[in-house]
């Protein structure tokens, strides 16, 4: 094996207050593009979760509408037009608002009414840990998720409450179906879902539609597309991906995240390069000596690159232990961070980006020597 | 065959521009030959240094030429005159110049690294290179832990470990007592004489003459006198400190 790597080892640690300055700055940084991203992604991962536990192949849309939370409405005659179309196996109305809901105490906190249309199975409440989703139908029932339970002011199925002045029973129970707004996401049927958000009867907030296994899906869309008219069909990834558009970057939310991962980048560049500039500076007359000896420059900057992938690979081991840590601590909050190995592959490709980049400056000082001067010491 | 190793014909060297400029070496003809050791004597500013760089390969001439191992520098570029020292050079510096954070077989490893060639076989090169300098008990020894001969014997080692044609050794007594100058100077004319190598001292102590088949000395960048009439080397420890 080459001295290079010995050589560049010694370079980092025979310094261990730099090195642990070059550390604190690659693990702050990575750590910071970590959560950042994190959010990003589990708050994109949360503004779809409605979409993403619903057995639909196609959604239907008011013209516009920017994503599941959107309240504009159409008409639900569409649902009978689109139910009875050739290769349509269901086609069912949702209905979603916002409602007031009266813990027994008093107290009134709003919640998001979802309709859940139990017969079909379009979407419904999931992660059910206790209760019968069945019984949603049988009057006025709620499903509610466990997380909210000191919000809404209930410990359990057969706990009451009021939507609207209406009393209702909780008769099933999910775990971490968490609302990114942080109102309690309330699971009813459809009947009832209109009255709790004052939705007319011939209207909806959107139609779920399912395929039949068979059917052309492109025939299918084009045809589903016609009858519509001034209303929307959007694919699932479509929808998916028009909400994640708009909460994470029409709200400005996706730049901020961004920006603090910018901020971390080049925060984390600067002080790397600090440091391996400040470490190339000092060890000038050894890189001087192996320029006299002969060496090429591409062995020096080999062992500059070297002491910049030790640093990368040790500062983000120790990230990602971190990382891995706020993962588990956040991940029954109301934005958990998710870090995917994706992610992880990402960030480490970032950091080795980072600290190597970090290296062209003391490359760049490196390239200025004069072999001579080992002769003038 | 001609046993001239490095040839420098006609050599000037100007340093510095304008006002500043200095004509360091003024037309220097001086050839290195296998198998002896030359002394380079002469006061300070004489431009013993300058020659030791251009010889070495670290300067090029402003005019005239040098020729190593039969390869012109003149023309080469940065890159080229590195290859060059690769190849066929080895330094000797005053100050050692070893790598504090490596041990003594480490450093002169690295005079084999830097040629391409790695591992256990590299490893044991260097080892070798190290008993060859007396230095068997100390191969696992950091710098700090050597005292000045020893580290300068390591430097020697380092030298020698990739058998270069031409040795170059810039004031190697200088910073010795006498015992550890004498013994440096032992294993330099070794070198020239059993390795069959050319070896260059640039030096200011008239203690090292002994050891020496020629000796140049220079003054103000020309060679002014060049004699092999040196005395016969000691058998009894000529340096005290």
């Amino acid at each position: 094996m080459s001295l290079v790597l010995t050589l560049a080892s010694r370079n980092l640690f025979h310094d261990r207050l730099r090195f642990v300055a070059t550390m604190v700055g690659i693990v702050f940084s990575v750590v910071l593009v970590m959560i950042q991203m994190g959010l990003f992604l589990g708050f994109g991962r949360m503004v779809t979760t409605m979409i993403d536990h619903a057995s639909a192949d196609l959604w239907i849309l008011p013209k516009g509408a920017k994503c599941f939370e959107d309240p504009s409405l159409l008409d639900v005659k569409l649902r009978d037009r689109v139910a009875t179309m050739e290769g349509v196996s269901w086609a069912v109305p949702l209905v979603i608002g916002f409602s007031d809901w009266r813990l027994e105490r008093g107290e009134v906190t709003p919640v998001f009414i979802v309709s859940a249309d139990l017969r079909d199975g379009s979407l419904q409440p999931f992660n059910v840990v206790d209760g019968n989703v069945q019984t949603l139908t049988q009057g006025a029932n709620v499903a509610v998720d466990r997380s909210y339970f000191d919000r809404l002011g209930v410990s359990g199925v057969g706990s009451t409450a009021e939507i609207r002045g209406r009393k209702v029973r909780v008769v099933a129970v999910t775990d971490g179906i968490r609302s990114f707004a942080t109102t309690p996401y309330v699971f009813v049927d459809l009947k009832n879902a209109r009255n709790y958000t004052g939705t007319p009867r011939d209207r909806a907030s959107s139609v779920l539609v399912r395929l039949k296994t068979d059917a052309d899906r492109e025939k299918a869309l084009s045809a589903i597309r016609a009858q519509v008219g001034d209303a929307e069909v959007l694919t699932s990834e479509d929808f998916r991906s028009r909400s994640r558009s708009f909460w994470l970057f029409g709200t400005g939310a996706g730049a901020a995240l961004f920006a603090g991962a910018l901020l971390g980048v080049i925060v984390g560049t600067v002080i790397v390069a600090q440091t391996l500039y400040s470490s190339t500076k000092d060890h000038l007359n050894e890189f001087a000596t192996l320029r006299a000896m002969g060496s090429s420059n591409a062995y020096i900057y080999t062992v500059i690159i070297y002491q910049a992938l030790i640093n990368a690979v040790i500062g983000f081991a120790i990230a990602a232990g971190i990382g891995s840590i706020v993962v588990q601590m956040t991940a029954k909050s109301a934005l958990p961070i998710v870090i995917t190995p994706w992610l992880m592959a990402a960030l480490f490709a970032l950091t080795v980006v980072m600290c190597v980049a970090s290296g062209i400056g003391a490359i760049i000082r490196v390239v200025r020597i004069d072999p001579a001067t080992v002769f003038m010491r | 065959m001609n046993d001239h190793v490095v040839e420098a014909r006609s050599v000037e060297k100007k340093l510095g521009r304008g006002a500043g400029e200095v004509h360091a070496l003024r037309g220097i003809d001086l050839a290195l030959r296998r198998g002896e050791l030359t002394l380079l004597m002469g006061p300070s500013g004489s431009g013993k240094t300058t020659l030791l760089l251009v010889l070495g390969c670290m300067l090029t001439p402003s005019s005239g030429s040098v020729t190593v191992c039969g390869t012109p520098t003149a023309d080469a570029d940065k890159e080229a005159l590195a290859r060059i020292r690769r190849e066929h050079v080895g330094f000797v510096f005053q100050s050692y110049h070893l790598f504090p954070t490596l041990t003594a077989t480490q450093n002169v490893q690295l005079a084999l690294d830097i040629r391409g060639e790695h591992g256990r076989r590299a490893a044991q090169k260097a080892r070798d290179a190290l008993v060859m300098v007396g230095l068997e008990q100390k191969v696992d020894s950091l710098p700090g832990g050597l005292s000045g001969g020893e580290q300068q014997r390591v430097a020697i080692a380092r030298a020698l470990v990739a058998n270069p044609s031409v040795v170059l050794a810039d004031e190697p007594t200088g910073a010795l007592d006498g015992k550890n100058g004498q013994s440096i100077m032992r294993i330099l004319a070794d070198t020239a004489h059993e390795r069959e190598r050319a070896v260059l001292v640039v030096t200011h102590d008239p203690r090292v003459v002994p050891y020496a088949d020629r000796i140049v000395e220079i003054e103000d960048g020309l060679i002014v006198q060049e004699r092999t009439d040196r005395p016969r080397m000691p058998t009894a420890v000529p340096f005290r400190a």
